[in-house]
């Protein structure tokens, strides 16, 4: 799923410093449960920022919801009816649900409450990890289904570099190494041999090097 | 012979080479990289010149190699793949070959969370094997990563970096022998201040009869004092400086640790010559480039043959 982090209040509450009357929009996807953008988070920060604003004598009004999806038409539908009242909405959903309500509702400023990270798993509760940086193509079945793209700092695709030490990475002894991840269960699947051919350069304009991707499928298109 | 370097031909001459390297200046001064050649020149076989070492940013390695060229000097064109892509890796590799450069080091580089821009962008589109490929790809087949065919291709001799030290270690042995499939001619490993390690990595090498496809040039770097071998112990990644090492320096006084560090340098470089396979040695002496002379001429190895 996509994961994501609040951004600092402090950030937020410089973004509608200038407005009085907004809507704070949460999503129930991916970032309800990476505890950044559902529902609980909703009322989190709005009540952050009411006591902010109380303070400097400068209230704001707020009106919370929260959406099935920010990244379906559908649903952003459903803030239409009311979202001509209020002069900005702060969006905790992820950069694509952010957007794509600005998308929708060009008349009002929607700014981004938290930060996109990555896309990743809950590796245990309060601890999410990359593990896809979105590629356009798979090389999973040639590493051992650990992607050097994601979890090699360098991205290289025939490591491990001279960096490597005691299975962490040179950038940081808190990280793994991602190329000795990949040497370690293909040798417990006894596949090495795997490693001793080259993996070919890449090809990025798959990545978002080739410019923003779209997938159009006519077989499902109305 | 694949190119005209100096190295290439000391090698396939069948001598014992030694190169040093140097790190340009965080600056226009072209005279920091000439003392430095002043220093090398007639010691050693080839300079190689560092491409923004530790990811600080320096003068650009090809251009510092031009200045040491212009004095006479073979240098060795240290390449990263962090900073640029393959559409500018090749024009520089085409660029550097028109100014003279014969000898490339292809290289992957630090991360550059070590250096001053650690806000940078990295771009890793190749990794080290792919930069390989590619210098032979236009040398042998005058060729682009592309497919198009180049006007007059770069006569490059290939080298690559290998580390014994890092990890997983069994695995060391198979990175080296990729880079050689992929066509490096000759290889400069990390420093060694394990010996032990180094010379069950090199049994390795010879197990593939890798030391028969490419120059073996183990790397060595005299320590100056306690402080810098703590440092390179603990602090740089893919190290290893065993504590009978740094308990041979402590163990003599303060004032004379620099001169042991020395006498560790030579006995170090007098080791790996008899170690079957290794075809030269690389000091390099970090910011210490007027202790080379001296380390080359005690460890025998002066003069250096004129290959021509
Ligand atoms: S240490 Fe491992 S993960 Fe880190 S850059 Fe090197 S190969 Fe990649």
């Amino acid at each position: 799923m996509v994961i994501g982090e609040g951004k600092p209040l402090q950030d937020v509450l410089a973004m509608v410093s200038q407005n009085k009357k907004i809507i704070v929009a949460g999503c129930r996807g991916c970032v309800t449960v990476c505890c950044a953008g559902g529902e609980k988070e909703v009322g989190v920060l709005s009540a952050a920022l009411n006591l902010a604003r109380q303070k400097d004598d400068n209230p704001i009004e707020i009106h919370e919801v929260t959406l099935e999806r920010q990244c379906d038409t559908e649903y952003l539908e459903q803030v239409r009816s009311f979202i001509d009242e209020y002069e900005a909405v702060v969006s905790i959903a992820c950069g694509a649900g952010v957007q794509f309500m600005a998308e929708m509702y060009r008349k009002i400023p929607i700014y981004p409450g938290i930060n996109t990270n990555f896309i990743g798993v809950t590796e245990q509760q309060g601890v999410w990890a990359e593990r896809c940086q979105a590629c356009g193509n798979c090389k999973l079945h040639f590493t051992g289904g650990i992607c050097p793209v994601t979890r090699c700092a360098k991205r290289l695709m025939n490591g491990p570099c001279g960096g490597s030490t005691q299975g962490k990475c040179e950038v940081d002894p808190e990280t793994t190494c991602g190329w000795q991840l990949i040497y370690d269960v293909l040798k417990e699947q006894g596949r090495l041999d795997k490693l001793e051919h080259i993996i070919p350069v890449s090809d990025w304009s798959t990545s978002r090097d080739g410019g923003p991707r779209r997938i159009v499928r006519e077989d499902l298109k109305l | 012979m694949t190119s005209d370097s100096r190295l290439e031909k000391i090698l396939e001459e069948g001598h014992f080479a030694v190169t040093s390297e140097c790190g340009p200046p965080r600056g226009v001064g072209p005279e920091v990289i000439q003392k430095k050649g002043e220093i090398l020149k007639g010691v050693v076989d080839s300079v190689n010149v560092t491409d923004n070492q530790t990811s600080v940013v320096r003068m650009s390695s090809w251009s510092a190699g031009v200045l040491l060229k212009q004095m006479g000097i073979n240098p060795v064109y240290q390449m990263v793949t962090r900073d640029r892509n393959r559409i500018a890796i090749q024009s520089d590799i085409l660029g550097a070959a028109s100014l003279g450069i014969n000898t490339i080091l292809c290289l992957s580089g630090d991360h550059q969370k070590f250096g001053d821009h650690e806000a940078a962008a990295n771009v890793y589109d190749l990794d080290s094997i792919h930069l390989i490929q590619t210098v032979k790809l236009m040398r042998d087949d005058k060729k682009f990563l592309g497919g198009d065919e180049l006007k007059g291709e770069p006569r490059m001799f290939i080298g690559a970096a290998a580390n014994p030290f890092a990890d997983p270690f069994e695995f060391r042995v198979v990175r080296l022998a990729k880079k050689i499939n992929a066509g490096a001619q000759f290889i400069q490993t990390q420093c060694i201040f394990n010996i032990e390690r180094f010379k069950k990595w090199m049994e390795m090498v010879r197990d593939r009869g890798l030391h028969e496809k490419a120059h073996i040039l183990g790397g060595v770097t005299p320590l100056k004092s306690i402080g810098m071998a703590k440092y390179i112990k603990n602090m740089v990644p893919g190290m290893d400086v065993p504590d009978e090492l740094i308990e041979r320096i402590k163990g003599v006084e303060k004032e004379k640790r620099a001169e042991e560090g020395i006498k560790i340098c030579i006995e170090t470089i007098q080791q790996v010559r008899e170690i079957e396979g290794v075809h030269g040695v690389h000091i390099m002496a970090i910011e210490w480039e007027e202790m080379v002379p001296r380390i080359a001429d005690e460890a025998g190895l002066l003069p250096r043959p004129a290959a021509q």
